[in-house]
C-alpha cells in the first residue's frame, strides 16, 4: 500500500512550463545594477504600479496597523477575533469596494460574502461546495494555469475546455459551450457549471454582454452553475469596459428564478490592490447553502484577523478607494500601452481590445517554425533562455493555436520593462535577419521562383485585424 | 417545495448539503446560551460566563507592550512601512525565511531548547484546522483512518474527515487509568478496523491533551512510536498546547525528543501540528504549521499550503517579534507562572467544595469530575446535568459526550480565557450548585468499571458513529 496519499504523486499542472520559466527566473534574475543580464520575469501577474498610494494612505492612518481604532488599542479583540463570519466592517468595506468598481451599478450584501485565504482557497471551496469527485466544469481556454490545481487537486473535480479560437478573438461561442458540454457527456462527466474569468486571464480582456448573455442563456438551459473569478474586474482600464455578471442578472431581472442562486462570484485583493501576499479572497453567492457551506469551509483558510482590520480601514475611506480606482486604472492604461508599442516595432502584435489585466496576450505564431506545440516550446525556450524573458507560452494556459504568449506589464519598472522591449526587437531582428539569409539562398538556389514564406505576410503593417478601438 | 429541495440536494455537492461540518451538535447549544446572554460584569452579571472557549487571554499585555516598543514590526505603521511593498506582494508558499527561521526557534524554546527543529520543514497553513486537513489529505485517500485516542477535540471529526472523506476510528481510553493510551488499547482499536475492512494510514494524538490536559510520559511516547512503526502507519502530534505546561511539573516531551533519541525508527512517519493560537493566545492570526519529518510529506503540503497561507503582513509581525530572544524567554516564563497562578487558583476553590479534577499538567482547562453528582451513569444524565449547568448556573462548559469520552460525568471547563475576578465569579457559582446539591442529596455512588463498561456498550448502540467499534 503506498505510504502517503494519491494526491502526493498526482502531477496537477505543477510541472507546467509555467512553473519551470519560473524556476529558470530564479536562478538567474535580472536586477538593473547587480544583474543586468539576467532573465526579466514577465509570467507574474502582478499588479505593482500603485504601492505609493497605498504607502501614503498608511502613513497618514497609524492607527489602523497599530492594531488602534480611535486611539485606543483593540488587539486583543483582534487577536481573538476567529469568527469565520469575518469582521463585519471589512465585509462591508469590501463589497463597497467591489460596487465601486462596477460604478455602483450593482450592489453586494455583505451577509452573502464569505471571506477566504486568496482567491486559491475561494475558487477551491466554491468547487467543494458544487461539485462531487468526478464532476466537471467546463472552462473557455486558454485559462490560467493555477485551475489545474485549484479546481481539481484536492477536490477531484475535472475540468472540460471550452474550444475558443483567434478567429474571433477567443470569445466564447454557443456552438463551443455545447460542443464541450457533449463532450463531458462522452466522457461520462457530469457536468455542473461554468467558470470563467472575466475580466480574462491570460486574454487581458473583459468579456462582452453578448457573452455574458449567452453564458447565462446556457446555464439556464442546463441548469448548472456559473463562476465568475472577477479578480481584475478593478484592471479594466480602457473601453469597452467592464460588464459584471451580476449586472446581467440584476438586468435581465432574474432575482427571483433559479438562475439567481447558481451565479457565484470570486474575488480578491491580490490583483486590485496589488496585495496578493495578505491572501484576502472572497466567495459572494445568492445561494444560502452555498454560502453556509462555504462559511464552515473557510475555517481551513481564515484571513487574519490584523489584515482584516487594516484593509476595513483602508477600505471604508472612500476618498482612498475613489482615487485609487482611478489612479491606478490610468497607470495600468499607459503602463499597457508601453508593452504594446514597444512590441510593435518589434513587429509583434497584442490581441485585439486587450483592455484588462496586468499583461497582454501576444502573437508570435509568425515565429514558428512550423504551426506546432512543438514549435512553441522551441520559441519559449529561446525567449527564456536567450532573450531571457520569462513570458508564459499559451501551451501552459491550455492554449490550442500555438504561437500565443502571456506578457506581464505591471510587475516591474518603466526602465525595466524598456529593456525588455528593447531585447524582443533585437531577437525578432536577428531571426528575421537569419530567415531573410535562409531565403534570400533559397530564391538564388532554386530554378524556379518560389513564393515567399508565409510569415514575411504577417509583419504588422499588413495584419489582418482591426485596430485597436482606444 | 419538496421538488426544490430535491433539486438543490442534485445542484450541490453531497459535502454541502451534508451534516459533515458537525455543527448541528449539541456542542454548541452552550455556545448558543452564552451568544444570547453572555456575561458582563456591570451590564449582564447574570449572564452566561464562558468556560468552553480554549483561549489563552492572560498575556496579551506582554505582547501588546512589545508592539508598542517595536512599531517596525507592523509593515503598514510609519516605521515599518519601508518594507511594506515586499512584504505585501510576498505570497511564496515557502513562506518569509524570517518566519520559518522565527517559528523554528519559537518551537525549540517551547520544548526548553532540548531539540531543533529545521526551519526548512516549516510549512505554513490556515491554522491549526489548516494544517490538520492539510496533513490529512497528504496521508490518507478517501476511505483511509485515523485512530484517535478518546476523548479528543470534537473539532477533528469535521476537520480531518468533511472534505478528505478519511474516517476516525477510536482507541477506548478509560478513567481508571487516567485514560492513558495503552498498548491493548490501540491493538483493539487496529484490529477493529482490519476487521472491518478500512485502511489504517495513522494514528493521531494530542499532546498535551485536549480535553484531559495531560501530557504523555517518555514510556508512552516511546510504545506509540514503536506501535506505529511496527504497523507501519503514521503518528501525526498536534503539539498545539506545547507551552501550557505546569513549571514544576515533568518537562512535556515532545514526540520531536522522542525520535532524536531513537534513532532505528522511521522517521518518514512522524509529522507534528502547531499553532500559535493557543501558546501565544493569537488566534485571530490564523498561524499554523506542519511540520513534518518526510520530505515528500513537506513538498506537498507545502503545495497545498497555497489553500491557506499565513498573511505575509502576519508572518512579518510574527517573525519579528519571535526573533526577539528576550522577550520570547520572558513570554513563555510568565505564560506559564499565569497559567499556574490561574490554575491552583481554580483547583483549590473546587477542593474547598469536594470537587476533583483530572490530574493534568498543561493546557488552558481543566477536567471536573461531576460523576457522583450524575443521576445514573448514562450520557441522558449528562446532557441533563449540562442543561442545569447552563441554564442555572449560567456557565457553558463542555461535557463528556462532546469528547466522544467512553465515560459521562467529566466536564472540561476553560480557565485561561477570562480575567481574575470573572474567575472568581465562576468559583463562587460552582461552590453555590455544589452547596445546593448537597442539600438536594444527589450524591451518587462512583460507579464500578463493569457497570460502566455496560452503560459504555449501551450507548454505543445509540451513537451513529461510534457503533462499528464497540
Amino acid at each position: 500500500m503506498g505510504l502517503l496519499s494519491r494526491k502526493v504523486t498526482c502531477n496537477n499542472g505543477q510541472n507546467s512550463s509555467y512553473f519551470l520559466g519560473w524556476q529558470e527566473y530564479e536562478k538567474n534574475p535580472y536586477d538593473d545594477v547587480k544583474n543586468p543580464k539576467g532573465i526579466i520575469q514577465m509570467g507574474l501577474a502582478e499588479n505593482q504600479l500603485s504601492f505609493d498610494i497605498l504607502e501614503s494612505w498608511l502613513a497618514e492612518n497609524p492607527d489602523a496597523a497599530g492594531f488602534k481604532r480611535d486611539g485606543q488599542s483593540i488587539f486583543r479583540e483582534l487577536a481573538l477575533f476567529q469568527d469565520y463570519h469575518g469582521l463585519p466592517a471589512f465585509k462591508k468595506a469590501l463589497v463597497d469596494f467591489m460596487a465601486e468598481i462596477r460604478g455602483n451599478k450593482v450592489t453586494f450584501d455583505p451577509n452573502r460574502m464569505v471571506l477566504t485565504a486568496g482567491a486559491t482557497s475561494a475558487n477551491e471551496t466554491l468547487m467543494f461546495c458544487l461539485a462531487d469527485a468526478g464532476d466537471a466544469f467546463l472552462l473557455p481556454i486558454p485559462y490560467y494555469p493555477g485551475f489545474d490545481r485549484d479546481l481539481k487537486w484536492r477536490t477531484g473535480a475535472e475540468i472540460v475546455p471550452i474550444q475558443c479560437t483567434s478567429s474571433n478573438y477567443f470569445q466564447i461561442t454557443e456552438s463551443a459551450l455545447e460542443e464541450a458540454y457533449q463532450h463531458a457527456h462522452k466522457r461520462n462527466l457530469r457536468v455542473k457549471g461554468v467558470l470563467v474569468t472575466n475580466p480574462s486571464n491570460p486574454l487581458g480582456t473583459t468579456m462582452s454582454r453578448a457573452e455574458l448573455n449567452l453564458l447565462v442563456d446556457f446555464i439556464s438551459n442546463k441548469e448548472i452553475h456559473l463562476i465568475s473569478d472577477e479578480i481584475y474586474s478593478g484592471t479594466v482600464f480602457s473601453s469597452p469596459g467592464f460588464v459584471s455578471i451580476m449586472e446581467i442578472v440584476k438586468d435581465r431581472k432574474l432575482e427571483n428564478t433559479g438562475v439567481f442562486n447558481r451565479v457565484h462570484l470570486v474575488y480578491s485583493l491580490s490583483k486590485d490592490l496589488g496585495l496578493p501576499g495578505f491572501r484576502v479572497g472572497a466567495i459572494y453567492s445568492n445561494d444560502n447553502m452555498v454560502v453556509d457551506a462555504a462559511t464552515k469551509m473557510s475555517s481551513f483558510g481564515l484571513v487574519s484577523s490584523q489584515t482584516q482590520y487594516l484593509l476595513s480601514a483602508m477600505l471604508s475611506d472612500k476618498k482612498f478607494t475613489k482615487n485609487y480606482i482611478s489612479e491606478n486604472q490610468k497607470r495600468l492604461k499607459q503602463r499597457q500601452r508601453m508593452l504594446v508599442s514597444g512590441l510593435e516595432e518589434a513587429g509583434i502584435s497584442c490581441l485585439n481590445k486587450s483592455n484588462a489585466g496586468l499583461f497582454c496576450w501576444v502573437d508570435m505564431r509568425h515565429f514558428l517554425s512550423s504551426n506546432t506545440l512543438e514549435a512553441e516550446m522551441k520559441l519559449w525556450k529561446r525567449i527564456v533562455y536567450d532573450v531571457k524573458l520569462n513570458i508564459s507560452p499559451g501551451s501552459s494556459c491550455h492554449c490550442t493555436e500555438p504561437g500565443w504568449f502571456r506578457v506581464c506589464f505591471a510587475n516591474m519598472s518603466e526602465e525595466t520593462l524598456r529593456v525588455a522591449m528593447q531585447r524582443m526587437k533585437v531577437f525578432v531582428e536577428s531571426i528575421s535577419h537569419v530567415r531573410s539569409q535562409s531565403n534570400h539562398q533559397a530564391l538564388n538556389n532554386s530554378r524556379r521562383r518560389r513564393p515567399l514564406p508565409k510569415w514575411v505576410f504577417r509583419l504588422p503593417f499588413q495584419h489582418d485585424r482591426d485596430p485597436e478601438g482606444r | 417545495m419538496a421538488a426544490n429541495l430535491r433539486n438543490q440536494n442534485q445542484l450541490l455537492s453531497k459535502m454541502a448539503i451534508g451534516d459533515g461540518h458537525g455543527e448541528n451538535s449539541s456542542y454548541f447549544d452552550g455556545w448558543k446560551a452564552y451568544d444570547k446572554y453572555p456575561y458582563h460584569p456591570e451590564e449582564r452579571p447574570d449572564g452566561v460566563i464562558q468556560m468552553g472557549l480554549a483561549e489563552n487571554q492572560l498575556c496579551f499585555d506582554l505582547i501588546q507592550d512589545w508592539l508598542m516598543k517595536n512599531p517596525e514590526a507592523s509593515i503598514c505603521s510609519p516605521d515599518g512601512v519601508l518594507n511594506f511593498k515586499d512584504t505585501a506582494i510576498f505570497s511564496d508558499y515557502h513562506g518569509l525565511p524570517e518566519f520559518r527561521e522565527a517559528i523554528a526557534k519559537f518551537m525549540g524554546k517551547v520544548r526548553g531548547d532540548r531539540v531543533k527543529f529545521d526551519p526548512d520543514r516549516i510549512v505554513m497553513s490556515g491554522g491549526a484546522t489548516g494544517a490538520q486537513e492539510t496533513i490529512a489529505f497528504c496521508l490518507a485517500d478517501p476511505g483511509d483512518a485515523f485512530l484517535v485516542p478518546t476523548p479528543y477535540y470534537p473539532g477533528f471529526d469535521r476537520v480531518l474527515t468533511w472534505r478528505t472523506g478519511v474516517q476516525l476510528v477510536p482507541v477506548f481510553c478509560a478513567s481508571s487509568n487516567n485514560f492513558k493510551i495503552t498498548k491493548s488499547a490501540l491493538e483493539a482499536a487496529y484490529g477493529k478496523a482490519q476487521e472491518l475492512n478500512i485502511r489504517v494510514k495513522g494514528l493521531l494524538i494530542t499532546n498535551p491533551s485536549n480535553p484531559l490536559g495531560t501530557i504523555l510520559d517518555r514510556e508512552t511516547l516511546k510504545e506509540i512510536v514503536r506501535f506505529i512503526n511496527e504497523k507501519n502507519i503514521h503518528l501525526v502530534c498536534d503539539e498545539i498546547y506545547a507551552a501550557t505546561v505546569f513549571t514544576n511539573q515533568h518537562n512535556f516531551v515532545s514526540v520531536s525528543e522522542v525520535i532524536e533519541e531513537d534513532t532505528e525508527r522511521n522517521r518518514d512517519l512522524i509529522h507534528i501540528v502547531y499553532s500559535l493560537s493557543k501558546d501565544m493566545g493569537l488566534p485571530g492570526f490564523r498561524v499554523g504549521i506542519v511540520y513534518s519529518y518526510n520530505d515528500a510529506v513537506v513538498n506537498c503540503a507545502r503545495k497545498m499550503s497555497s489553500f491557506g497561507l499565513v498573511s505575509s503582513q502576519t508572518q512579518h509581525l510574527i517573525a519579528a517579534m519571535l526573533s526577539d530572544d528576550e522577550f520570547v524567554d520572558r513570554f513563555i516564563a510568565k505564560s506559564k507562572e499565569l497559567l499556574d497562578k490561574r490554575r491552583k487558583f481554580f483547583t483549590e476553590g473546587l477542593e474547598q467544595v469536594k470537587i476533583d479534577c483530572l490530574n493534568g499538567n498543561a493546557s488552558l482547562f481543566k477536567r471536573m469530575d461531576f460523576r457522583r453528582l450524575l443521576k445514573d451513569q448514562s450520557f441522558e444524565a449528562e446532557m441533563e446535568l449540562l442543561r442545569v449547568i447552563i441554564n442555572e448556573i449560567k456557565l457553558n462548559v463542555s461535557p463528556s459526550s462532546f469528547f466522544h469520552c467512553s465515560e459521562p460525568g467529566w466536564f472540561r471547563v476553560c480557565i485561561a480565557n477570562m480575567d481574575d475576578s470573572t474567575m472568581e465569579v465562576d468559583l463562587l457559582r460552582i461552590t453555590y450548585f455544589m452547596l445546593q446539591n448537597r442539600y438536594r442529596n444527589k450524591v451518587v455512588k462512583v460507579p464500578t468499571k463493569k457497570q460502566r463498561q455496560q452503560s459504555s456498550l449501551k450507548r454505543s448502540l445509540s451513537r451513529r458513529k461510534m457503533e462499528d467499534f464497540m
